[in-house]
């Protein structure tokens, strides 16, 4: 029903609540929003076509560049999946260095994500607090990789830098910092007034809807879905490790408030055994530079959720397709139910409740004619010889000797 | 007539009183950067904020009612300075007084919220308008609690005279504190007044970019910027005139040390409770002033009558 009171409010592409371009088209009435619609799109990067034109090792540093949050967790998925195919032994002292990142990872998140919460229901101090507290294991990051994001951790065949005894320990004392941080944020979140009002009922996703719309990680936990892939399908140091899958059956944007925070407290556990039970040994095996043929799919529990990867080989040194699926592709579509019937006040909130990463969701764009509503769809070789007579037209410079594979295909 | 001019143009007139509102709004943003764990601004900070967008561009949306859109912040910044002058800051009297002025300051008080309703509603973009909408569903909130408490504190003075009013309290020692319950009614309606967390509702960056001001730029914004930093000053020299008298009978000199201090320690207080709290939805913030705020007031109501009868018969 649309009628003159009804009011429709453009949510981005471009909006001081979207860290990332995407955008989210609203009908209000009075403040209530009476119909929402998700579109994403905007920020597709051609990662997946890229990794075709690159070698594996190549592709490792690409793919860790699909997330600059989660780049640990893309290219922990990504290897894991070429391991498999070339069928590599992975020593287990490397297996324990992806996790203990992996977690350090999970960390780091979980705090940005804390502090863009109180952001988005204007509690700024809790913002800096987070933040502040983020730098520690940020300086963790930076000691043991040399990188505070993109660590660069992985390899073919194992982890490529070792973790020191002295590194160890400093761990350890960041761990003890942030888990003192950690149970003051846990009693905020859990006792502050106006947070508890502004988060409770709030974006509500029933546990049938969260798993007929699919939903991952905390957002699927929240929702009393206890579905973890370091549970359900163990993969590094998992299986050996002591964790429970935190849940919360409130369904709503209080219960992943919780549900991140308590997750806070199983990666600070995890961290310690990892470290306490490091086995010795090598950390990495040869890799050979052309991985045979075959396919393998590979999933990873990002700090989002579950992170998909499928990798096909064809015998040469480069992939023949590889697909990322990140988290929030899973998440977003749970956002228009999320928002039935809510304010617009509880707008950035639900959206940011699921820790959204648009950039590492975008895989393809398709355009939408206005006039006719249908879609088109231009194929590569079409798209190849535009941009050529593009650049020709505008710039003055020919493309067209550039790639001799491809002008032998197209025949420019 | 030069002293009148004087007092107007310079001291405690509008120059004054813009300075005035500068610091304050440095000591606003440096108390609450610290409470918050950052460095916050250096001193100068929000005079070279009102220089810089003095020299920006001023963009007038094409659909803009043009002659509404560029008035309305020097309208604001008018409605603000004027209610200064009747109010007494250091001295026994204000500037300017006269029998009633108190529900003139409180209506001179009213109209800079006004001119953000109508300065966003003929901005004609749809963040605007929501943002018009709030600041005036937010206004019948926060004012009804903000004036009881304000004129039950009068009530027990016995007079509409600013002035009066801060005499007969700095006449009779500690009964100012009975007023305690009043001034923080009234110090909770302030946040509203200024659209300061919790209650920045019409302004919420997250939500509707900058509300009324969105489309704002340049000077205009600028003096929309200047009349919320004077409104700061005046709300929190009227809330110490009438709930903290103190300073009033000391000399001059004194008395406007003491003036200063009142005022700062006023927006410690609100730069206080915007970090403490979320921003709250504006069905709750509604349901928090009548539910909560009004009751409170009208009780400092019935506790001045009583007073009143019983000491004052």
């Amino acid at each position: 029903m649309h009628n003159t009171q009804d009011v429709q409010v453009p949510f981005g592409p471009q909006h001081p609540a979207l860290k990332e371009p995407e955008s989210f088209l609203i009908t209000l009435r009075g403040e209530k929003i009476t119909s929402s619609s998700v579109k994403i799109g905007y920020n597709h990067r051609g990662i997946e076509k890229a990794c075709e034109e690159r070698t594996y090792i190549q592709d490792l540093y690409l793919i860790e560049r699909v997330c600059g949050i989660c780049s640990h967790s893309h290219a922990t998925a990504f290897v894991q999946a070429v391991e498999e195919i070339a069928g590599l032994e992975v020593p287990r002292r490397a297996l324990y260095i992806r996790s203990l990142i992996g977690e350090l990872e999970r960390v780091h998140s979980h705090l940005l994500w804390l502090g863009v919460a109180g952001h988005e229901i204007g509690f700024d101090t809790l913002l800096m607090y987070t933040w502040r507290d983020r730098e520690v294991v940020m300086d963790i990051l930076a000691l043991l990789t040399g990188n505070r994001v993109n660590y660069g951790m992985n390899t073919i065949g194992g982890a490529r830098r070792d973790i020191t005894s002295s590194q160890a320990k400093a761990v350890l004392k960041a761990v003890d910092t942030l888990e003192e941080r950690t149970k003051y944020y846990i009693k905020i979140a859990t006792q502050e007034t106006t947070i508890i009002k502004r988060l409770s009922g709030v974006g509500v996703l029933s546990k049938k809807d969260a798993i007929s719309l699919g939903a991952v990680g905390p957002t699927a936990r929240a929702s009393g879905v206890a579905r973890d892939v370091r549970k359900d399908d163990p993969y590094a140091a998992y299986a050996e490790l002591d964790f429970k899958v935190i849940t919360a059956d409130t369904c709503d944007v209080y219960g992943r408030t919780v549900v991140r925070v308590l997750e806070l407290m199983e990666s600070y556990k995890m961290i310690r055994q990892i470290l306490k039970d490091m086995p010795e040994g090598p950390i990495a095996v040869r890799a050979p530079r052309k991985i045979p043929v075959g396919e393998a799919v590979s999933r990873y529990e990002a700090p989002r959720g579950e992170d998909f990867h499928y990798v096909r080989s064809n015998g040469t040194e480069k992939p023949d397709r590889v697909k990322v699926r990140a988290p929030t592709l899973a998440n977003v579509q749970a956002v228009s139910k999320m928002l039935e019937d809510r304010y617009l006040a509880d707008m950035p909130i639900v959206i940011a409740a699921i820790d959204p990463c648009f950039s590492c969701t975008d895989r393809s764009i398709v355009i939408k004619n206005s006039v006719s509503r249908g879609s088109k769809t231009i194929p590569w070789e079409v798209l190849h010889v535009q941009s050529i007579e593009w650049y020709k037209e505008h710039k003055g410079i020919d493309f067209s000797g550039l790639n001799k594979k491809y002008a032998k295909n197209f025949k420019i | 007539m030069i002293q009148a001019l004087f007092n107007i143009l310079i001291f405690p007139g509008v120059a004054f009183l813009f300075a005035f509102s500068l610091i304050a709004e440095f000591v606003d943003r440096k108390i609450c950067a610290r409470l918050q764990n950052r460095m916050g601004p250096p001193w100068f900070q929000p005079l070279a904020d009102f220089i810089k967008l003095l020299g920006k561009e001023n963009i007038v949306p094409c659909n803009a009612d043009v002659r509404i859109f560029k008035f309305m912040p020097v309208l604001a910044l008018a409605a603000s300075a004027a209610s200064f002058l009747y109010i007494p800051l250091w001295r026994a009297k204000a500037p300017h007084s006269f029998d009633g002025d108190v529900i003139v300051v409180l209506y001179l008080l009213t109209i800079p919220t006004l001119t953000y309703f109508l300065g966003g509603w003929y901005s004609r973009s749809v963040y605007s308008m929501i943002g018009a909408i709030r600041s005036l569903t937010q206004l019948f909130a926060y004012e009804v609690p903000l004036f009881m408490s304000i004129l039950a504190s009068a009530l027990l003075a016995n007079s509409w005279n600013l002035s009066e009013i801060a005499q007969f309290y700095s006449r009779n020692h500690g009964l100012w504190l009975f007023n305690f319950i009043g001034f923080s009614v009234a110090l909770i309606s302030l946040l509203g007044k200024l659209e300061k967390t919790p209650f920045d509702i019409p302004e919420a960056e997250t939500e509707i970019v900058a509300g009324s001001f969105t489309e704002y730029s340049g000077k205009l914004l600028a003096f929309f910027r200047l009349s919320l930093d004077v409104e700061m000053v005046v709300g929190a020299s009227l809330l110490a005139a009438v709930f903290l008298p103190f300073g009033i009978g000391f000399t001059p000199a004194i008395g406007f040390i003491v003036y200063i201090a009142k005022v700062l320690a006023i927006v410690a207080m609100i730069s206080l409770l915007r970090t403490l709290f979320a921003r709250l939805r504006l069905d709750q913030m509604i349901t928090l002033c009548w539910k909560y705020f009004a009751p409170l007031a009208f009780l400092q109501v019935i506790i001045n009558l009583v007073l009143k009868g019983v000491f004052f018969k």
